[in-house]
């Protein structure tokens, strides 16, 4: 809401510095977002009387000009504009003046004449024909008879540029404040002032309305109230400077006089208003009814709208003429040979006009401010100031008389008077009379120990309501703190405790936190040639995305992952180590919520042995939460995965996760020529599977045996496969088993490798003997041997 | 005899100022002292001396012997104290390689002020809430004072599932299903991931995250969200700084304010990044509204509330003097390894 500072003046002055005003503004709920000087960025151009005009010796289109700029020199300007005559007053940029746009201007010549200035445009002082109807725009402005003549006056006084706009932001619960009269209360009380208002009362006229006008409503619950006004011998002709001048500042654009004085007072009184043309009224009746289904109206912008029951259309006995509160039909304006006009002051449900211009697309200033659901109170003000310009501007002939459709008048709410409720809720302690000053100052009065709210605030409904307008006006910063008390359980639950243990044992391995989006592209999924069935294409799709990118909520966070490894290969990050607890959304029906899981994702690039470094993480991982019994166990079944180089990883038998080498066909869908790595892990599974509760182990007492152990199996057989086999055959004596070598090539069979352990035996009991210790490894040797397995001397 | 002892004194003491080696000591050794040494050989002759001169011999045997000791002994120091400065000075490293990093993994900076702002909460005696991103309209909207056809529904583009499901716009859905859950006293911040239908720029971006507080139990004032706010600014920025109170409206807070925080770079003086006005916008709050206790089966007779929200991007942005959100969710390595 841009407030000029003139017409704030109409209604309330303050004695502060602008900067002041707007601070105090600020802290009493109208915040102001900037102040604006209307022609700040001029310098230096002011009122000069053209006193010849002669054509430039050296060209056939430019002129030279001897220019008046006040005291009794005058200064030649060479101009190459064709409107400008001698006696004409015009804006001159002197030498070193600023024109709109930051342009410096200096004196030069200008073939070989010299040049004191420049003759300006109104675009050039930031300006358009519609500020000054009788101008050109491609020409000099040449001052008419609503500026002042005086050369060598600044031209932002002559012309009326002079005013300072306030940008205030608005919050939807306060409509009232969208207009002057709802700023100058705002001010007034936050000055600790009373606002007097005289309020407009409807003037005469000639004959009576109700011969012309006919208004009825037939839905009261969308209508409340209609009010219709006639002016006969309308002149429609531009507005004077002052009415324009405060559009301007309030960024509207002036038409007419008709309709500045419809924005005029919206602007005002903050009630959209709407002037048609009575001969668009069929039978002159007027009503506001619902539309038939399907009912077809071309509002003004030219488009065809259908229309439901839902909606409100101002009719007449024929056709819809308008859709109430959102926009005129297509012939609904003033034309330019319009002599009668039916003004209109009208109150709608704000829902309804709210979903109505939805439902059709079309915000409209109007429709904004009429959803936030306005004053019906204010319709009758609205109108009486309307019916004042009209006369003040001598528009028209005023009809006497209103057609006032207002069936159920909206009363005062009424709320119980509790000041030490009030003082209890805020934290503070103030007595009756100052309370009862701070509602009276916003136009509350209190009678009967009731509270009598006004209606344009039909936000207040509570005892809450009314302490926000006391402690605002008291100033929030006045209200002392306080320091919570009580005993109080500041804790985490098990289950974020157990996420912060694993993410910062990931940090401990050195990967790499990451936030990815919780939506993608359902193209995500096909890039990790998930298959057609596979259940996670059963996701929970978004209605209204944005574009493909926020199309499906993920089943799974393997792409996420995949984008991000992707994107740091393409910007040449050689290696990364990464990871994420990441939300994966699984739909469970329309009327259920989806379940949403928790993932670690765990993703890496760029490092030797890739599986291993991963697997390595994921075992430290597993030590570190306690879980023992774990196993990875080789999985060709998921496609996104290198069918080779992959594994499932199971607890106590269940499957908790997968880790693998990403196929390179996915890798090739994200334009990678490097081998991704990435484990899934279920946070959830992982948090059943934990065993935090760690007992102490007193150290053994006898001295171990190490032994190794080298052997020749088959390239394929799985190092898993060797220890189960020997950790069998060998018993509880052996306390562990290491691979420390493995080996393929030179002086083994082609299809062969060799491996070597090296186990540690130690027992419980006693110190083992060499004799003990061999048949032990006796055991081992001859249980590989049964499986083929041989010894490596 | 003696004559000969002698000489082998001379000759080893002689001698083994000369050794250079271990293995010359040894040599040496053996050849004085060993078994077929020298003085092995004199002493083999003691037989034929008389039973008079025999001890006088013995004993100058064995201080000849004992002589010849010492001295291997002091050559072998000397020798080890030789052999080790030359290994040190052999094995000297550049100590001015780079080390080896065992590199831990960076936490993203979401996550680093997020776990501060939490620590803080923990400390004041606040659990840690959560609630559903995919929400129903009703606790998003309807029970925050917010009914269908609200204006207040236009600030938040909202991503619909169904009509009557969506992606949360805020985290203010935890204080009702907390509050559904839990009987005062409550003290939750409720901190995750909010959707909005933005359109990805430096400032905007479909997905952020929001931190919810709240507090309700009997006596709870404005006074008391102020104090709480403060303590919590103060925490987060440093013991100077102050915070503001500005009116605002949220439907489901009333009284409703919007909470600046004096600006940490200058102090309130004025800068670029407070853009000259000294404060810093970073929540907003309120007393929870009546109807939304009341909504959330909590009588607002008995007791009351306060409820406040920050943006986790926009404190985060200004901790580290990031200026576009984008970073954030591209996780490019060379921006979280800076963290």
């Amino acid at each position: 809401m841009k407030l000029s500072k003139k017409w704030l003046k109409d209604y309330y002055d303050y004695s502060v510095s602008d900067k002041e005003f707007a601070d105090n503004m600020t802290m009493t709920g109208s915040k102001v977002e900037g102040i604006e000087i209307e022609g700040a960025m001029l310098s230096n151009i002011v009122v000069g009387q053209v006193i010849t005009v002669e054509p430039h010796s050296n060209s056939d289109h430019l002129f030279v000009c001897s220019v008046n700029v006040g005291g009794n020199k005058n200064i030649q300007i060479v101009t190459g504009a064709q409107n400008v005559c001698a006696g004409d007053f015009v804006p001159v940029a002197l030498d070193n003046s600023t024109i709109h746009g930051g342009k410096t201007i200096k004196k030069g010549e200008i073939r070989g004449v010299e040049s004191n200035g420049m003759l300006c445009s109104l675009a050039e002082l930031g300006l358009t024909v519609m500020d000054f109807p009788y101008s050109i725009s491609d020409g000099i402005f040449i001052l008419g008879e609503d500026c002042v003549k005086t050369p060598g006056m600044d031209i932002r006084e002559s012309i009326g540029l002079d005013d300072t706009v306030f940008e205030f932001e608005i919050t939807s619960n306060r409509p009232d404040c969208l207009s002057v009269i709802g700023l100058a209360r705002e001010a007034s009380a936050s000055f600790g002032d009373l606002l007097q208002i005289d309020e407009p009362v409807t003037p005469s006229g000639k004959g009576n309305i109700n011969n012309l006008l006919e208004v009825s409503i037939s839905d009261s619950g969308k209508c409340y109230r209609y009010i219709g006004a006639v002016v006969e011998n309308v002149k429609v002709e531009p507005s004077p400077r002052w009415l324009r001048e405060r559009l301007r500042a309030s960024g509207v654009r002036p038409i007419n006089n008709i309709v500045d004085i419809t924005n005029y007072v919206m602007l005002e009184y903050g009630q959209p208003m709407h002037a048609f043309d009575i001969n668009l009224v069929e039978n002159r009746k007027i009503i506001v009814r619902t539309a038939a289904q399907g009912e077809k109206i071309v509002t003004l912008d030219g488009i065809e709208r259908s229309l439901t029951p839902d909606m409100l259309v101002i009719a007449d006995s024929n056709k819809p003429i308008a859709i109430a509160g959102v926009m005129g039909g297509e012939f609904s304006g003033i034309l330019e040979n319009t002599t009668t006009v039916v003004f209109e002051s009208a109150s709608f449900n704000g829902a309804n006009v709210r979903s109505t211009a939805k439902k059709l697309g079309m915000r409209t200033e109007s429709s904004s401010r009429f959803e936030k659901q306005l004053d019906p109170n204010a319709c009758i003000k609205a109108m009486n100031r309307a019916l004042e310009l009209v006369k003040v501007l001598g528009a028209g002939e005023i009809i006497t008389g209103l057609a006032d459709c207002y069936p159920l008048p909206k009363t005062c709410t009424e709320i119980p008077f509790n000041t030490d409720w009030i003082n209890e809720f805020i934290g503070i302690n103030l007595s009756y009379s100052q309370q009862e000053n701070y509602l009276n100052l916003l136009g509350f009065s209190v009678e009967n120990g009731n509270v009598i709210v006004p209606t344009f605030r039909q936000d207040i409904e509570h005892l809450a309501d009314l302490s926000e307008e006391i402690a605002r006006l008291y100033g929030y910063e006045n209200i002392p703190n306080r320091e919570l008390t009580g005993i109080a359980d500041g804790r985490l639950t098990q289950m974020q405790s157990f996420e912060v243990l694993v993410s910062d044992t990931l940090l401990s391995c050195g990967y790499t936190e990451v936030q990815t989006y919780s939506f993608y592209s359902p193209k995500c999924l096909d890039k990790i040639l998930l298959p057609e069935d596979s259940e996670l294409r059963n996701y929970v799709k978004i209605l209204n995305p944005l574009g493909e990118d926020t199309g499906i909520m993920r089943t799974t966070a393997l792409p996420s992952m995949l984008e991000v490894l992707a994107y740091n290969f393409k910007h040449k990050n050689t290696a990364a180590k990464l990871f994420e607890i990441a939300t994966e959304y699984h739909p469970v029906s329309e009327e259920e919520l989806p379940d949403e899981n928790p993932k670690l994702i765990i993703g890496a690039y760029g490092h030797e042995n890739g599986y291993l470094m991963l697997k390595g993480c994921i075992e430290e991982l597993f030590d570190v939460l306690g879980i023992i019994n774990f196993s990875f166990s080789a999985d060709n079944s998921n496609i996104s995965y290198h069918p080779s180089r992959c594994a499932l990883i199971s607890v106590d038998g269940d499957n908790v996760g997968l880790i693998g080498e990403i196929n390179p066909l996915v890798s090739d869908n994200y334009e990678v020529n490097t081998r991704f790595y990435v484990a899934e892990l279920d946070m959830e599974l992982l948090f059943k599977a934990k065993n935090l509760l760690k007992l102490y182990t007193p150290m053994p007492k006898f001295p171990p045996v190490d032994r190794d152990l080298s052997l020749l199996c088959d390239k394929n057989t799985p190092v898993q496969k060797l220890k189960e086999l020997i950790s069998e055959a060998v018993g509880e004596l052996m306390e562990s088993i290491e691979l420390f070598d493995i080996y393929e090539g030179k002086q083994i069979p082609a299809d062969k490798k060799s491996v070597a352990f090296s186990l540690r035996l130690r027992s419980a009991q006693k110190t083992l003997t060499d004799e003990e210790a061999d048949a032990l490894m006796n055991n081992a040797i001859k249980t590989l041997s049964s499986h083929g397995i041989t010894i490596r001397t | 005899m003696r004559d000969q002892l002698e000489k082998i004194r001379n000759d080893a003491i002689e001698l083994l100022k000369s050794v250079g080696t271990q293995a010359e000591l040894e040599t040496a050794r053996i050849k004085f002292l060993g078994k077929k040494g020298e003085l092995t050989a004199v002493l083999k002759q003691m037989g034929r001396l008389s039973p008079e001169e025999r001890p006088v011999m013995g004993q100058i045997a064995n201080e000849v012997r004992g002589e010849i000791e010492e001295v291997i002994l002091q050559a072998t120091q000397k020798l080890k104290q030789a052999e080790l400065t030359e290994r040190m000075s052999s094995e000297a490293i550049d100590v001015t390689l780079p080390g080896i990093r065992p590199h831990l993994g960076h936490k993203h900076p979401l996550s680093i002020v997020l776990d501060e702002v939490k620590e803080i909460f923990l400390g004041m005696g606040f659990q840690i809430a959560t609630g559903p991103e995919v929400e129903w309209d009703y606790y998003n909207f309807e029970a925050l004072n917010i009914p269908e056809n609200h204006p207040a529904r236009d600030t938040q583009d909202t991503f619909y599932i169904t009509d009557k499901m969506l992606l949360r716009t805020q985290t203010s859905p935890v204080q009702i299903r907390v509050m559904e859950k839990q009987s005062p006293p409550i003290r939750i911040i409720a901190p995750g991931r909010v959707f909005r239908s933005d359109a990805v720029d430096a400032t905007h971006s479909p997905l952020f995250h929001q931190i919810e507080g709240l507090v309700v139990d009997k006596g709870i004032t404005m006074g008391h969200l102020k104090g709480c706010l403060d303590a919590f600014a103060k925490r987060l920025y440093g013991e100077n700084t102050k915070i503001r109170l500005r009116p605002h409206h949220f439907p489901f807070t009333e009284p409703s304010c919007e909470i600046d925080v004096s600006c940490f770079r200058c102090s309130g003086a004025g800068c670029p990044m407070c853009k000259n006005e000294g404060w810093i916008e970073i929540l907003g709050g309120g007393m929870v509204h009546p109807k939304v206790l009341k909504t959330g089966g909590i009588d607002p007779e008995v007791y009351s509330g306060f409820a406040f929200g920050v943006g986790l991007e926009r404190i985060v942005m200004f901790r580290f003097n990031i200026d576009d959100l984008r970073l954030f969710y591209e996780n490019d390595l060379r921006f979280l390894s800076q963290f």
